[in-house]
This record gives structure tokens, sequence and C-alpha cells, in this order.
């Protein structure tokens, strides 16, 4: 990595990123032409024009020098893209739920048996990879690179990198997405991607993980900020994750399906590892990031305790890695895999909470704020969302619970207040704070909107989930009831019949919070792209900017 | 920790720890006691489940656990306990005649009661899951029968199934008129009014009369000279208010033309004679078993 471009005008990082970039062009280009599978044909031209799309912005923004942005204490630019894309790919994913939802309420409104990539079996990991990755990731790319910045007080290491990391991670989701609408998966959830979008997303991940490493390495402060942990165990953890639940052998290197290395029981506890492990350091650990930065920064307070910070950090980092077989109770998986899964799912109670305590505790003080200040309210409600969730798991992974729990609706309940309570508004909160702070503004174009998306984001919530626990726990009780005779009382299609109402409400409950959503894009677009209220550009950095409003 | 930046926090009267990253201090507040308390419960709790449950992998096998609990050994209990409480009434099932499990009243609820249950996962997927039936799909509620409503019958349909794999399936095909070409569109349009006549509605009966013989010829073989149906063919009767593929004249020429026939499975061999029976026993009893 380049130390300085200014003391060194000759940069590596704009002769290895054009490199790396057009030897993808050349491998993209092979498969686009000596494929034999139509599939792979249409995603390696996707791949091929998404990459002369980024050669051409690279072109622009490097062609005349190096850009202000890059020579400047921090760099922004970067940033301000994610908060774009991340607010992109928020609303088209939560879009997608919606329209999925509705499939499940009515399946014969959106039922199109000519266009199988409209059909829900393609669009539901559609709406959870957009939502996690496309939205989260994004949210987190962007407000790490914002946050290491001003907590190691150095400006990002490795030049053009970023952005490498930045496109990069777009066109993975541009492959993944238009992969599954074509019927491409590996039928693993959350990883369905195909071997080589795996491999694209692991060169792009370990490009992301030296960057935030090399910044904080050159960081001017004596000690690591407690986000920056948090931070790099989410990337460091997801890097393992998709390493090893994505080994697979590819039936040839010019065709898109691939076999997983595992099989069986093995196959589905490597799986669910991973896939609880996504939620523990993609949506936990990287959010409670955004938290340690956010939260204290906003309501201009101490961050509550320094050493319950030390404590949860890792006890959760060491207990949740086991917390997987959870997932799998009941099923073919040895049954003291199942005990580790559950009684490490209980112990991770805490280690949660202690992230939760630092987030409400750290307003003390501050309380007051919360009635004049929506965004200040958004950050601390998806604490407490953050607080229900950590708590409702635990109880679901105890086997006797989960008996009834499993396989209902009252686990996608439990995603959703983890989701759209803790994730979305967490996110949303640092995407408010970040725009008035990157485009310079004194402060957002309208706090009354943002009020709104507060109260109709939260009304929608809480319709989802209620509904889904409803509808979770009528249908659990449902599909365990005998009769006298020691027979099934209810069919499944009756179970179905009964739920009929809480997946209208679920989805009335979704359009709200996309609602919300909405206003939001709105409301950002107005603050940063009309300028109503525009800083002079003395100030130093964006965050004496923020502490001057 | 660099000492010498420490400050007391006013509004906690907590010391912090003298680090600061963008204006962002922390407090040197000690862990919460009823959140250590809470957790090390946790860590207690779970070392007893460790201990008395199957938890740890060796070298060769795993901990039992000191109550060796199993839970493939508790699932095959719970199933043989159920079959075991099932087993009394379920081999009277299968030796006690139709008539027999009719009269006797508490044989008939339990027979009702496996039949309702086979009824909802094997049956309603296309008869609905109140045998209400669709297009195409026969409601099972009413009182017509394609092949016949008495117990014996329905338990061979379900037992053979209709136009299926079974060597013995009932079977009949009606001939699709219109689309291999057999009658002309002009004489599916005077057969198509003929059937709107038979089943007592006004019809052109200019169109009729020249049907009368274009029925005789290609329908009555099964239908019946007067339309009636018969079910040794499972062929429906044409007189009444019941349609399997709809009663509009344009469903009916559709049909004329297309001569669709929906296919049952033979449960033979998927389900049990006793299912079967109480599956037929059911069914009788939804309205109108003959």
């Amino acid at each position: 990595m380049q130390p300085s471009a200014a003391a060194n005008p000759m940069r590596l990082d704009l002769v290895l990123v054009p490199a790396l970039l057009g030897l993808a062009l050349v491998i993209g280009l092979i498969e686009a032409a000596r494929s034999p599978d139509p599939l792979m044909v249409i995603q390696a031209w996707t791949f091929v024009a998404c990459l002369a799309g980024v050669g051409i912005w690279f072109l622009k923004r490097y062609g005349g020098g190096v850009p202000a942005d890059e020579t400047g204490a921090y760099q922004n630019d970067v940033v301000k893209a994610g908060v774009i894309a991340s607010m992109f790919w928020g609303i088209a994913g939560m879009l997608v739920g919606v329209i999925i939802a509705s499939q499940l309420a009515f399946p014969d409104i959106f039922y199109f048996p000519a266009l199988p990539e409209l059909n829900f079996g393609r669009l539901r990991p559609l709406h959870t990879s957009a939502v996690i990755f496309a939205f989260g990731g994004n949210v987190l790319i962007a407000t790490s690179f914002y946050v290491v910045q001003r907590t190691s007080k150095a400006r990002l290491a490795g030049g053009s990198w970023p952005w490498f990391v930045f496109w990069g991670y777009q066109m993975f989701i541009v492959l993944a997405g238009t992969g599954y609408l074509l019927g491409i998966t590996e039928g693993r959830e959350y990883a369905e991607p195909e071997w080589y979008v795996d491999i694209w997303l692991t060169i792009v991940w370990v490009a992301y993980l030296l960057v935030f490493l090399a910044t904080i390495w050159k960081r001017k402060e004596p000690h690591i900020y407690v986000a920056n942990w948090f931070y790099l165990a989410f990337i460091v953890t997801i890097a393992m994750l998709h390493l090893v639940n994505n080994m697979s052998m590819p039936v040839s290197l010019l065709e898109t399906k691939s076999y997983s290395a595992f099989s069986g029981v093995q196959d589905a506890l490597t799986q669910w590892w991973y896939g609880h492990n996504a939620v523990g350091f993609f949506l936990t650990a990287g959010f409670l990031a955004i938290m340690y930065y956010f939260v204290p920064k906003r309501a201009e307070r101490p961050v509550y305790s320094y050493r319950l910070s030390i404590v949860h950090f890792w006890t959760l980092i060491f207990i949740y890695i086991w917390a997987g077989p959870h997932h799998l109770h009941y099923t073919a998986l040895p049954e003291w895999a199942q005990t580790l899964g559950m009684t490490f799912s209980v112990m991770l109670w805490m280690p949660s909470w202690g992230g939760m305590i630092n987030g409400l505790m750290t307003l003390s003080g501050a309380w007051d704020k919360l009635r004049t200040d929506p965004v200040l309210r958004m950050l601390v409600v998806s604490v407490a969302f953050y607080g229900m969730s950590t708590f409702e798991g635990p109880v679901m992974s105890v086997k006797a619970v989960n008996a009834l729990s499993h396989y209902t609706d009252w686990t996608i309940g439990h995603v959703h207040s983890g989701a759209l309570g803790w994730v979305g508004f967490v996110s949303f909160g640092a995407l408010y704070c970040l725009v008035p702070w990157l485009w310079r503004r004194d402060r957002l174009y309208s706090n009354a909107l943002v009020e709104w998306h507060f109260w109709v984001a939260t009304i929608g919530i809480l319709f989802y989930i209620t509904a889904m626990w409803v509808s979770g726990i009528m249908q659990g009780l449902m599909w365990r009831a005998y009769n006298d005779y020691g027979f099934l009382e209810y069919s499944f299609v009756e179970t179905v019949q009964a739920m009929h109402p809480y997946y209208i409400i679920r989805t009335l409950g979704g359009l709200l919070y996309l609602s919300g959503a909405l206003i939001m894009a709105y409301n950002l677009w107005r603050t940063a792209a009309r300028g109503d209220v525009r800083k002079s550009e003395v100030s130093g950095t964006a965050t004496a900017v923020a502490q001057g409003a | 920790m660099t000492d010498h930046n420490k400050e007391v926090d006013s509004h906690s009267g907590t010391e912090t720890t003298g680090h600061e990253w963008d204006g962002i201090k922390e407090l040197n507040t000690p862990l919460p006691r009823w959140w250590l308390g809470i957790f090390y419960a946790c860590i207690v709790w779970s070392i007893g489940y460790w201990v008395v449950m199957p938890a740890w992998p060796m070298i060769n096998g795993y901990t039992h656990g000191m109550l060796n609990h199993s839970q493939r050994v508790n699932v095959a209990n719970d199933i043989a306990a159920l079959k075991s409480a099932r087993h009394a009434s379920e081999s009277k099932l299968a030796s006690a005649s139709m008539d027999h499990i009719q009269s006797n009243p508490d044989l008939l609820q339990f027979a009702l009661a496996e039949g309702k249950a086979a009824f909802g996962d094997n049956c309603a997927p296309c008869h609905g899951s109140g045998a209400q039936g669709s297009k195409g799909y026969p409601n099972l509620n009413d009182d017509v029968w394609l092949w016949g409503g008495k117990l014996a019958d329905i338990q061979h349909t379900i037992t053979v199934g209709v136009r299926s794999t079974s060597a013995e399936t009932r079977q009949s095909q009606m001939p699709a008129f219109g689309k291999d070409g057999i009658l002309k569109p002009a004489q599916i349009r005077d057969l198509t009014e003929y059937v709107v006549a038979l089943s007592h509605r006004p019809a052109n009966a200019a169109a009729v009369k020249r049907a009368r013989q274009l029925f005789s010829d290609n329908c009555a073989a099964c239908h019946g000279e007067d339309g009636k149906g018969n079910r040794e063919f499972g062929a429906p009767n044409l007189t009444d208010a019941d349609w399997l593929y709809g009663g509009s004249p344009q469903e009916i020429s559709t049909q004329i033309y297309l001569g669709r026939g929906g296919v049952m499975p033979t449960w033979q061999g998927r389900l049990s004679p006793e299912t079967i029976k109480s599956l037929a026993i059911y069914v009788h009893s939804l309205g109108g078993g003959e």
C-alpha cells in the first residue's frame, strides 16, 4: 500500500488496480467467448460490461491527475458513493421483499408461469441477498471507511484500492442478483452465488481487509477504537466463513454449476455454521461497530463502559462461532452438536446484551435529546430491537422452544425484528448522520420527514413481527396438534389457510417499512443534492462540521 | 492507558479512560453486576446441561451425559406409543366390514379421524381441504359420483385410482373430438347446443335438431341416449347442473374439443388398506355418500 500519494507521485495502486481489472476483463471475455453454458455467457457479458463501466469511470477519475479527495485529510468520495449505493440497494431489496410477501399472501396475483425469473423461489434469495449483502454490506463498507479514518486520524490507505473495493462489491451484487434470476444457485441459504462469483468476492474482500488494516496501521491515535475491533472482526470472520462454506468443485471452469466439498449432515452443519455466523459477524458485529461510533457521536456523550466493551467483544467473538448447530435441532445432526449449539446460544445472551447496555447507557445524560432528535431516537430504538432479538434468539435456540418454533413464521418474525429493527434502523441512523457530514450541510433537509420515517417504519415493524409471532406460534401449535384418536388434527393446507390474514398484515408492515425508506431517500437527496444549507468549506474535517452544528 | 488524560464525567461522576477518538471518550464504568451475574448463571447452567446431556465429541464417540438421553430413542418410543395407542382400533378396522364399521360408533369415530387426517395430507391438494373440488377436480360433498358413491365404490376408486398407473385402474377416455379432427367445428357448435338443451336450458332448436344424430353416433355410447351418463365408464350425467369442466356453452364446447380427463393416482401401496378404508368412510360421510 502507498503511504502517501502527495509524497510519492508514482502511485503503485494506479498500476495494480487497472492491471487487476484488465486481467478480470480478459478472463471475462474468455468465459463469454468459450463457455458452452448459455447462463455463463450471460453472466460473463454482464461482468465484462460492468468492468468496462468501471474502467471508464477509473479513467475519468484518475485521467487528470490525483483527485483532491485523495490528498486531503480524509478520503470522502468513496464513502459518499457507498451512502448512495446503500440507499439504492436498500430500496430495491425492500421492494422485492414486499413483492414476495404479496406472493405469499396472494399466490394467484403475482404468478407468472411464463416468467421463471419472477418465481418466488428466485425472488426470495434476491430479497435476502439484496437487503443483507447489498444494503447491509454497502452500509458496513461505507461507514467503516468513514469511521476508521476519523478514529485513526488517517486517510484511507491504498489510494484507489477503496474504490476497487466499492466497485468490485457492486459487481458482486449485480452478478449474484442477476444469477439468482437466471436460476443459478448453490442452494445454500445466504450463500447462493456460484463459485466464480465467490472467487470474485474473495478478491474484493481481501482488498477490503488490506485497506482497512493498512489504515489502522498508519493511525495517529495510540489505541484502536472499539468500533474498529468490531469492523475488523466482521471483515476477518466473514472472509473465513465465506471461504469454508463455499468450498466446491465446478463442473467445468467454463460452466456455472459447482458441487459442494461437503455432503450430508456435514454439509448442513457447515452451511449453518456459516449462516448463523453471517448473522453474528455481518449483522451483529458489523452493525455494533456502527453503533459504537454513531451513538456516542450523535448523543455527544462518552461510551458508557470501556470494560464492558472489551468483555462483551471477546465473549461475543468466542461464543458466537459455536451457536450455528441450533439451526439443526431435531435433525440428523448428532445430539451432542445440538447441545453445544443450544448452550452456546444461551451463553451468548449476555455478551450480546453488553452491546445493548453500552448503546443505551451511553444516552445517560442525554435522554432529553430523544424528544428533539429523531435520528438519535432511531439509533436508540435500533439498540432496543437489538436487545429484543438477541434475547429472543437464545430463547428460540432452546430445544423445547425450537420444537415449536422451528420451520414456522416465528423464525421469519425473529429475523425481521433483527433485520428491520436493528440492522435497518441503525443503518438509517448512521446514513442520516453521514449525509450532512459528508456533503457539508448544516443539517438534514427536513427533521419532520425523519419523524415520519421513524413512525411509519416503527409501525411497519410492529405489524410485521406481531403478525409473524401470531402466525408462527399458531402454525407450530397446529402442526403438533393430535386428536383423541392419535391422528393429526390439522392438515398442512389448513395451517396455510389459517396464516392467510397474517400474511396480509405482514405485507402491509413491509409496505410501511418500504415507504419509510422512500421518505428517507427523498430527504437525503434533498439534503445532499439540492444543498439548501451549505456550510462554508473552511472547517477542517466533516466531524468538526458535525460538532459545530 | 494514558493516565494523564483521565477526567471525571460531570453527569455520571465516573472517570474516563483518558482515551479519545474523534471526540468520543469512554467512561471507566465497571461491569454491571446483574449483567455479570446472569452471564455466569448461563455458563453454570450450560455446564450443568453438558454434565447430564450428550454434549462433547471425543476421539471415539461423545459424552453421553448422566441422563443418557437420546433423541432418536425418544422419537422411536413416541412413534411406538402412538402406534400402540392406535393398534386396537386399527386392527379392528382392518378386519371389520364396512357395514360393521358404520354401525359401531367408536370404530366409526376412529375411522373418521384417521380419514380426515389422511384426506388433508393426500387428497386436499386436488379436491380442496373441504373436499369442495374445483374445475377438473370433483367435488366430494355432493351426490354426483362419476364412478359410484357407495362405500365400496369409493374405496375401490381410492385403491386403484383413475387413469392411474395401476393395472386395475378405473379407465375411460373421452375422445378429443375437435383437436383430433373427429368432428368439424360446426358439428361441435351443434353438439354444444344439444348438451345445453339436455340440461334443460334454452338452446338453438335448429342446432339441437341437427345434433341429435351426432350425439347418438358419438356420445351416447358412454353418456347414454338420454345423456344421463354411465358410471361404468365414469361418464358424467349431462342433464344435471353439475359440470366438472364448467357448464357454460363455451366450456362445454371446449370440453368436446379437448376431451379432458383428470388423473387420480392409485393409493394402493402408498396408504395402508386401513387408511384407505378410513378415507372411504370419511369421504362417504361428507354428505353425498350413497
